[in-house]
């Protein structure tokens, strides 16, 4: 119809043959870390039909069988910033991880967390045509869905359609079959950056691989850290990564909104670094093994050292008290939850049936969060880490890892979206000889 | 870069580290970068660690044997250590034993072989000389072996003559089959063997000798056997007699007349042919005389009963 169909569509042709192929690269290209998976597909005859275990049997349709993570550069608020550098990076990221597996890939399936992502919840209405609902309506429906005029130089990544409805009947998952008048249709439309898509593209055609599809970051650590059912009876994931706080909305399965705060652990730390004098590298490290959110009096006592090399034996020498540090952190971690906060009640969450809320990324990692959270986002709120996905390493399960797992996931088994769907051909010969023949049927 | 193969681990918490200074993260540079993806690639590797060493060795090979001189001093050098390796004393064959043969038949096959002793045991095809001794009339069957020491050894079997052959110009010993084995100048050097004469009587040399030992109280006085048209047999006698034998049958023709001749002794009559051919009707023809004689006697007869 447009031409984000057709790049889409490119996309999923390309995502095909990696399937077929075998092979295919999974980039989570994040602000801290870049993380570069490999996966093999055993073929659908891997699937355990007799498990009763419908929607998590795809995780044996693949392996995890090369993983690798280097340093960012060149990514700030999950957007590519300085693209030589970035592209050194996934340069890095994606031959450390051909080399664990052995084996060369050639298609990758990226996902990145800035770029303003921004959903749109769009409605279409038609007659169905026969009795039953055909393929061709569900078509027609999606293609009766006004869209939104969501600017130039933005680009669609997810056009998924969340629920649809028949005469008074709402819910349906799948109408097709369904006896009934009137098909009606909400999807869900994320729209994103194209600069920042080309960026990727770029990057990657740089890296001689092939970009076999594109996903929200916030998205795909939904699929991983929700449990089946968080996201059937709604649950928002808040994926907290190094430059920005992805935020995705879940009912009944689908991602019902998506959104970002510019925000994340890498502000934490430039606060520790600009709070204590030292560098970033000692910031992030006394981060990662001192930091927290609440104080008590045993922190007062709790002195760390800030070791230094200026060459200034009192600057070298300096120690903080945890309660410092933590004083530094929390204000900080308030104001993400404060933004992400905002972002739900804007998005309408208090009106979801369940508020569960699960923090995943890398900076959920810090002790005490979900206590804050807590306060600030509402009383259900837990912790997530990435389902467990077969031949990942040890190291690579961790809540930072939930956005990569997330797209090996998504790679696996694909939401139905809106490209995925025949363009309705409304005036095809075949189609008005079944209407000149049931006409004869009626009439004579 | 980091492989996640293994877990990190976190440092002592009481314990602070200074901080160290970042790790080095170098990135593969591009050509790097597309070099290891190659190499990853099946087809390049393959071609890479089997394709190129087989490819060199043969390209160096080809160029070596390029040259004609040196393919013939290889050809020739192989030739030289076969020939040393085949002329070594365990397999040279420096005698030849002859065992169960005349020596007739011995100077034949000694001059039969195709190399002159002493020779390689590589030589001498023992298969092919083995065809060329059979071929040898007076030879049934030969074995040939090579022994330890250097001997070659050959079983010979030899045919016996069982009976004498008399054709136009010359007479044949041939053995119990009919098969030749050799040619008899004089009958008298023989004179322990049974004749047998005629076109065809050497395909049926088994029955004539079942006929001479059917023949035992009149051989003494058998001369031979005569073949008659290929078919049947006389057997001869001296005075001049022959008995006629039946094609079918023969031995029990024979058994008769010498029933015959012990009731009747019928062989000592004076006539010329018996026949046997015709069983119901065993006829005798009489010799000129013994003819008139017995006309004279019937025709006397005659006439005296006619005057009666």
């Amino acid at each position: 119809m447009t031409d984000f169909h057709q790049s889409q569509r490119a996309m999923r042709a390309m995502r095909k043959a990696a399937m077929q192929r075998g092979v295919i690269a999974i980039l989570d290209v994040g602000s801290s870390k870049i993380a570069c998976l490999v996966l093999r597909f055993d073929g659908p005859e891997h699937f355990r039909d007799t498990d009763g275990i419908g929607p998590l049997a795809g995780q044996s349709a693949f392996r995890v069988i090369g993983a690798a993570t280097t340093r960012s550069r060149g990514v700030r608020f999950g957007e590519i910033d300085a693209m030589v550098e970035t592209e050194r990076a996934i340069r890095t990221a994606v031959q450390a991880a051909q080399k664990m597996a052995n084996q060369r890939v050639d298609h990758v399936i990226a996902c990145f967390a800035g770029a303003t992502p921004r959903s749109y919840g769009l409605a279409g209405e038609i007659d169905v045509s026969g009795e039953q609902v055909s393929e061709q309506d569900v078509a027609r429906v999606l293609a009766a869905c006004d869209v939104p005029d969501y600017g130039a130089g933005r680009e669609v990544i997810h056009a998924q359609p969340v629920n649809f409805a028949l005469d008074h009947r709402s819910g349906l998952g799948d109408p097709r079959g369904h006896v009934g008048n009137r098909l009606a249709v909400d999807m869900h439309l994320l729209t994103i950056d194209a600069a920042a898509v080309q960026n990727l593209i770029y990057c990657i055609k740089r890296c001689d691989l092939e970009l076999a599809g594109i996903a929200s970051s916030a998205y795909v650590s939904g699929i991983a850290s929700l449990v089946e059912d968080e996201q059937e009876l709604g649950a928002a994931c808040i994926d907290m990564g190094g430059g920005a706080t992805g935020v995705s909305v879940f009912i009944k399965k689908h991602m019902i909104f998506a959104d970002a705060v510019r925000l994340g652990g890498d502000h934490v730390t430039s606060d520790i670094a600009k709070g204590l004098q030292v560098p970033m590298a000692t910031a992030e490290r006394i981060k990662t093994f001192y930091g927290g959110i609440h104080a008590t009096g045993m922190d007062d006592r709790e002195q760390i050292e800030l070791a230094g090399n200026s060459g200034d034996w009192e600057k070298d020498r300096r120690q903080v008290s945890r309660a410092e540090l933590i004083g530094i952190m929390r204000p900080r971690v308030e104001e993400i939850l404060e933004e992400v906060r905002g972002l739900l009640d804007a998005a309408g969450f208090d009106h979801l049936p369940s508020q569960q809320i699960v923090l995943t990324g890398g900076a959920s990692q810090i002790p005490g969060l979900d206590g804050l959270a807590a306060r600030i986002l509402g009383q259900n709120v837990r912790l997530g880490r990435p389902l467990r996905v077969q031949g990942l390493p040890q190291a690579a399960t961790g809540a930072g890892f939930a956005s990569a797992v997330g797209l090996s996931l998504f790679a696996a088994h694909p939401q139905d979206e809106w490209w995925d769907f025949e363009i309705p051909a409304e005036r095809t010969p075949a189609r008005s000889l079944r209407r000149a023949v049931r006409w004869f049927k009626d009439n004579w | 870069m980091r492989a996640l193969g293994a877990a990190s681990r976190p440092g002592p918490r009481a314990a602070p580290r200074p901080p160290a200074a970042p790790r080095r993260d170098p990135a593969p540079s591009r050509f790097i970068y597309r070099w290891n993806r190659l190499w990853l690639t099946p087809v390049f590797r393959a071609l890479t660690r089997i394709g190129l060493p087989v490819f060199a060795v043969v390209l160096g090979l080809g160029l070596w044997l390029g040259d004609e001189g040196r393919r013939a001093e290889i050809v020739a050098r192989y030739q030289d250590i076969k020939q040393q390796i085949q002329h070594r004393p365990e397999f040279m064959v420096s005698l030849m034993k002859i065992d169960g043969a005349s020596p007739e038949v011995d100077a034949a096959i000694r001059s039969m072989m195709p190399v002159k002793l002493p020779a390689s045991s590589f030589a001498i095809d023992l298969d092919a000389l083995q065809g060329v001794i059979e071929r040898l009339d007076a030879v049934a069957d030969v074995k040939l072996l090579i022994r330890p020491g250097g001997v070659l050894e050959a079983k010979v079997t030899e045919r016996e003559p069982a009976v004498l052959w008399r054709r136009a110009s010359r007479i044949e010993m041939l053995d119990a089959e009919g098969h030749r084995v050799a040619t008899l100048i004089a009958r008298e050097t023989r004179p322990d063997l049974p004749l047998i004469a005629g076109e065809g009587a050497q395909l049926v040399v088994p029955e004539a000798l079942a006929l001479l030992a059917a023949a035992g109280p009149i051989l003494p006085r058998a001369r031979g056997l005569v073949r008659v048209g290929e078919r049947r047999w006389d057997l001869v006698l001296d005075r001049d007699q022959r008995i006629l034998l039946p094609e079918q049958n023969p031995v029990r023709a024979l058994e008769r007349v010498i029933a015959i001749d012990q009731a009747e002794d019928i062989l000592a009559r004076d006539f010329t042919h018996l026949d046997m051919r015709s069983e119901q009707r065993p006829t005798i023809r009489l010799s000129a005389p013994a003819l008139e004689e017995f006309r004279r006697i019937t025709g006397h007869e005659t006439k005296v009963k006619a005057l009666k």
